[in-house]
């Protein structure tokens, strides 16, 4: 996997995300994770037609979330959990980086804040004892 | 010590990401800490090992910004217009990276609103294209609070898992 920074999502994931982005296909792949189905019974449950289940499928193969069998008449759809795994561990990462710079600015700005005096403590007054301090025999 | 305040993530509509994250600070120096190049230098540096070589900033409606990320030679480069600055409130910019990976310009609306010495800070994101990388992003980022990507994780930690029949 080629590092191209830390925001950009390696180019094999473009399919995997467009595939994820459609509801209909979502719902397909957690259907599939309860196990393999043919295509009459993933069109089932949704208010569709058999083609238009069909075309959400091909997306899902071409971005290897889905795989057919071999079983010329049934050819059943199984789930590749790998590439899911792959975008999964990319959003975590990506998520983490913006943790970590959020992280990074809660010291900056408990710095500014001791530098420019605006501390969560009550302030003390430092100057006015002194002050008293010196005047007191 | 209390952990780091948690970072929210969430979805609007099609086409939007809000994040959320409080800081313990005035609004101020949020504001700030998020508009001067020599501190956004030392916080916006994404995971380890990254330095940010190039930060400018013109800070005025119609200006520009340029950030440049760099680590072992590789440089990750993001320019933007402000559209709106009213300090310390709110900023209004778009944004692309070089290597365009969110499908076109993206509108990142910042507000920070204060009470107690504490700041709440908004970020909503707002993506060109919906239909792709933009709503998978969605789909993910939201974490745990998402039914569907807990359908999702549990696709993935069932690994290799084998279908019945």
């Amino acid at each position: 996997m080629e590092l191209q920074g830390y925001a950009h999502a390696p180019a094999r994931l473009d399919a995997t995300f467009a595939a994820l982005a459609d509801p209909t296909r979502r719902a397909i792949l957690a259907r599939l994770s309860q196990g393999e189905a043919s295509v009459t019974e993933l069109t089932a449950p949704f208010d569709m037609s058999q083609p238009a289940i069909s075309k959400h499928l091909k997306v899902l193969e071409r971005a290897g979330l889905v795989s057919r069998g071999r079983d010329a008449q049934r050819r059943p759809v199984r789930a590749e959990p790998r590439p899911l795994a792959e975008a999964s561990a990319w959003i975590d990462t990506y998520r983490q980086a913006v943790e970590a710079n959020f992280a990074r600015l809660d010291t900056l700005l408990e710095s500014l804040k001791a530098a420019r005096g605006l501390g969560n403590r009550p302030r003390r007054k430092v100057s006015p004892r002194r002050r008293r301090t010196r005047k007191d025999p | 010590m209390p952990g780091p305040n948690p970072l929210t993530v969430t979805h609007v509509g099609d086409h939007e990401l809000l994040f959320t994250r409080d800081f313990d600070a005035p609004r101020t120096l949020v504001f700030e800490a998020h508009t001067t190049p020599a501190l956004l230098q030392q916080w916006m540096l994404g995971p380890g090992g990254w330095t940010m070589p190039v930060c400018e900033v013109d800070l005025r409606p119609g200006g520009r910004f340029r950030y440049v990320w760099r680590k072992d030679g590789k440089d990750m480069g993001v320019s933007g217009v402000f559209r709106e600055i009213v300090p310390p409130e709110r900023i209004v910019h778009t944004e692309i990276f070089d290597q365009d990976w969110t499908g076109g310009e993206t509108v990142v609306t910042t507000t920070f609103t204060e009470a107690n010495g504490r700041t709440t800070m908004t970020m909503t994101v707002r993506y060109a294209d919906a239909a792709a990388r933009a709503g998978a992003l969605q789909t993910g980022m939201v974490g745990g609070m998402s039914d569907t990507y807990d359908r999702l994780q549990d696709l993935i930690t069932r690994g290799e898992f084998h279908p019945a029949g």
